[in-house]
């Protein structure tokens, strides 16, 4: 009995683990009755794997047996693997006893299509249920959500869960077509746009002041990932349809997935290519900008210049094509110029625009702010010690920081995986 | 240079700042009692932990600090950096002399300085918040040792009370020697001899509750699982999950779980 566990944890992790969305963080669900768990507040990243990745949640498949064929996946139909299933018991009991040992901040369920999509989203439903009135468990729940599913199973996810998701896959609509012949980009916006909905007026009914509070609808919203690098999507593409998910879909967060070679599909690149990890590091990079630095797409990537640098930072990269904007006064200029300093972040920009109320800060201070000083300085109107500011050229800037960070760099801008 | 020592505690660091004032001590160098040399040539000032003294310095900095700085300066304490209560005195001192909030002044050393130790304190409360791993006894205790960098337990003592209000826990600093146990009630500080055994989950197989090997069999292969060797990056995960927190995480110890009988 045990050892059968054993080994469909081993499978049914093992196939979830492609799935990059580990996030526990942005709900408001309170241990408010003497149970177990709190998800209130900000993630906890409990472990990171060798890969360095943070494990925060029990991601699992329910089975791996599906009823599709995507090319990028390997649970598809066609792939010869083994297959499991775990019972819903079981992944109540996984659940319960690794979040009791602190172990994980909760459960992060997905699952192969088995029978159909309805058949699918109600035993995970199911199980988010038991978790919830059951087992008074009030930990992170993020239930991926079945294309396909009714919209009466979605809702009932969304008083489980505290996070949903539907995976875009692809970033464009060709490159679902080549590898997922069997899904349809209408069938996951349909559901997207069904949450964005559902959460919006949720937010509402917490908003209105009425006697009985009303239940939570998937408190920390919804996400959705897509793989890089399978097809020949650009840079641009990708950014555009994160934006928009941004924009349109009130989406918390997009996540981006190396393409890890699992196949020998000729549609796809061979096994032993190198997983694109910089260049997913990259779109991380541009993706903060967007949310957080108050950057537009264009700004960062455009039609006829469709790819990021792999070189340097998106941050950077938009300084040098934009010198005339610099360099900057930090002791005058707004926070949202400061913000777009390369090797300033958001919060050494905050430190910044607080302390400078009561000094007229100097080259010292932002030393020891922290601050990346070895890219600033090219960005700045300030004394700065062994450094003559001069009329250098975006290529000559770049090269000195280039070469300033080696260390730190030089291994990944090799497009081969260091193997150590 | 005058050397005033005090006891240790936080009261009593508090109750060696209202010494400075009401001695008008001046070149003073605050020292705990166990950090303290006797010196042949100079006398120290022994401040008395008084509950009166230590409570007009934390409410008069009440008036001076918004609540996140009085934090601040609670955790920059916990970091028991050699040196870091003469940091403090001269935050408080500042605080004190200056007519407006102060605590957003960076370019000011102690408050810099101040500021960043907290921030490596909370940095670590964070860590062990993720880093506890609870073994369950026979008797339905989970309990779990850890060896933080700074003296974190009393900030953390307050998640794990609303996280786990349905069971009991214990948390050992065995560097500190001292914990915290919760009986589903109220969390109390405890001194205990911990046996080492214990430590690394190597105790008798009857300790535990039944279930708790092939849990933290689970764990392990769960962890083993999720890792991706195409992307193998250990420089990272180091970063992430330093060694010297290894000694006390279950999935770190795939040798050494609870004593395993094989059949």
């Amino acid at each position: 009995m045990n050892e059968r566990v054993l080994e469909k944890l081993s499978i049914l992790a093992d196939a979830a683990k492609y799935d990059v969305s580990c996030s526990s963080s942005g709900s408001k669900r309170k241990n408010e009755n003497g149970g177990v768990g709190n998800a209130e507040g900000m993630g906890i990243c409990h472990a990171y794997t060798e890969d360095g990745r943070c494990v925060s949640l029990l991601k699992i498949l329910l089975t791996n047996h599906c009823i599709f064929d995507c090319a990028y996946c390997v649970s598809r139909k066609s792939n010869d693997v083994k297959r499991a299933a775990f019972t819903v018991q079981e992944v109540v009991d996984l659940t319960m006893n690794f979040y009791r040992r602190n172990y994980i901040e909760g459960l992060f369920l997905s699952s192969g299509i088995f029978k159909d999509p309805d058949y699918t989203m109600e035993r995970l439903v199911t199980i988010a249920k038991k978790l919830r009135t059951e087992e008074k468990f009030n930990g992170y729940i993020h239930l991926k959500t079945i294309p396909g599913a009714s919209d009466t199973l979605m809702k009932q996810a969304g008083l489980y869960a505290d996070r949903l998701s539907v995976n875009i896959e692809m970033p464009t609509e060709l490159g679902l077509k080549l590898l997922a012949p069997d899904k349809k980009r209408e069938d996951m916006i349909r559901p997207m746009t069904f949450l964005k909905n559902e959460i919006i007026a949720n937010k509402e009914e917490q908003k209105a002041v009425v006697k009985v509070k009303a239940p939570l609808f998937a408190p920390a919203g919804q996400s959705t990932q897509m793989v890089i690098g399978a097809t020949n999507e650009t840079d641009w593409q990708v950014l555009k349809l994160s934006d928009g998910f941004y924009k349109h879909m009130n989406l918390k967060r997009v996540y981006y997935s190396g393409y890890v070679p699992i196949s020998n599909d000729s549609r796809l690149p061979a096994i032993g290519t190198p997983v694109p990890m910089v260049r997913e590091n990259r779109l991380y990079q541009a993706d903060w900008l967007l949310r957080f630095y108050g950057f537009t797409v264009d700004e960062i990537v455009s039609p006829d210049d469709p790819f990021l640098d792999m070189q340097i930072d998106p941050k950077l990269n938009w300084a040098l094509r934009n010198l005339h904007q610099f360099p900057v006064d930090i002791n005058k200029a707004d926070l949202e110029v400061i913000k777009r300093i390369p090797g300033i972040g958001i919060q050494s920009a905050q430190k910044i625009w607080e302390a400078r109320k009561f000094k007229t800060l100097t080259w010292d201070h932002l030393q020891k702010f922290n601050i990346a000083t070895s890219r600033a300085k090219y960005f700045l109107n300030m004394k700065v010690q062994d450094f003559v500011p001069k009329d250098y050229t975006p290529q000559q800037i770049k090269n000195f920081i280039l070469s300033a960070s080696q260390t730190k760099y030089a291994a990944n801008h090799s497009p081969q995986l260091h193997l150590f | 240079m005058q050397t005033v020592v005090y006891d240790g505690s936080f009261e009593g660091f508090l109750s060696a700042v209202f010494d400075v004032y009401e001695y008008k001590l001046s070149d003073v160098r605050l020292v705990p009692e166990y950090r303290h040399q006797p010196s042949m040539f100079a006398a120290p000032h022994f401040v008395a932990n008084d509950v009166k003294h230590s409570d007009r310095v934390w409410k008069g900095l009440e008036k001076k600090l918004t609540k996140a700085a009085q934090e601040q300066v609670y955790r920059s304490f916990l970091s028991e950096l050699d040196g870091i209560e003469n940091i403090l005195l001269q935050y408080i001192q500042y605080a004190f002399a200056s007519p407006i909030f102060m605590e957003e002044d960076y370019s000011h050393n102690a408050v810099l300085s101040v500021f960043q130790t907290a921030k490596k304190v909370w940095r670590e409360k964070h860590r062990m918040e993720a880093f506890v791993r609870f073994q369950k006894t026979a008797d339905g205790l989970y309990y779990g040792i850890i060896e933080p960098d700074y003296n974190v337990l009393p900030l953390i003592a307050n998640h794990f009370t609303t996280r786990y209000a349905d069971q009991r826990w214990m948390i050992y600093d065995a560097q500190r020697k001292y914990g915290m146990y919760y009986d589903l009630d109220t969390v109390i500080t405890i001194q205990i001899q911990f046996s080492e055994e214990m430590a690394g989950g190597k105790g008798v197989a009857s300790v535990y509750d039944e279930g708790e090997e092939f849990y933290q069999q689970l764990w392990q292969q769960y962890f083993k699982s999720v890792n991706i060797p195409a992307r193998k990056n250990t420089k990272l995960h180091i970063q992430h999950m330093p060694r010297r927190y290894w000694k006390y995480m279950t999935e770190k110890h795939i040798a050494q779980g609870p004593s395993r009988a094989k059949p």
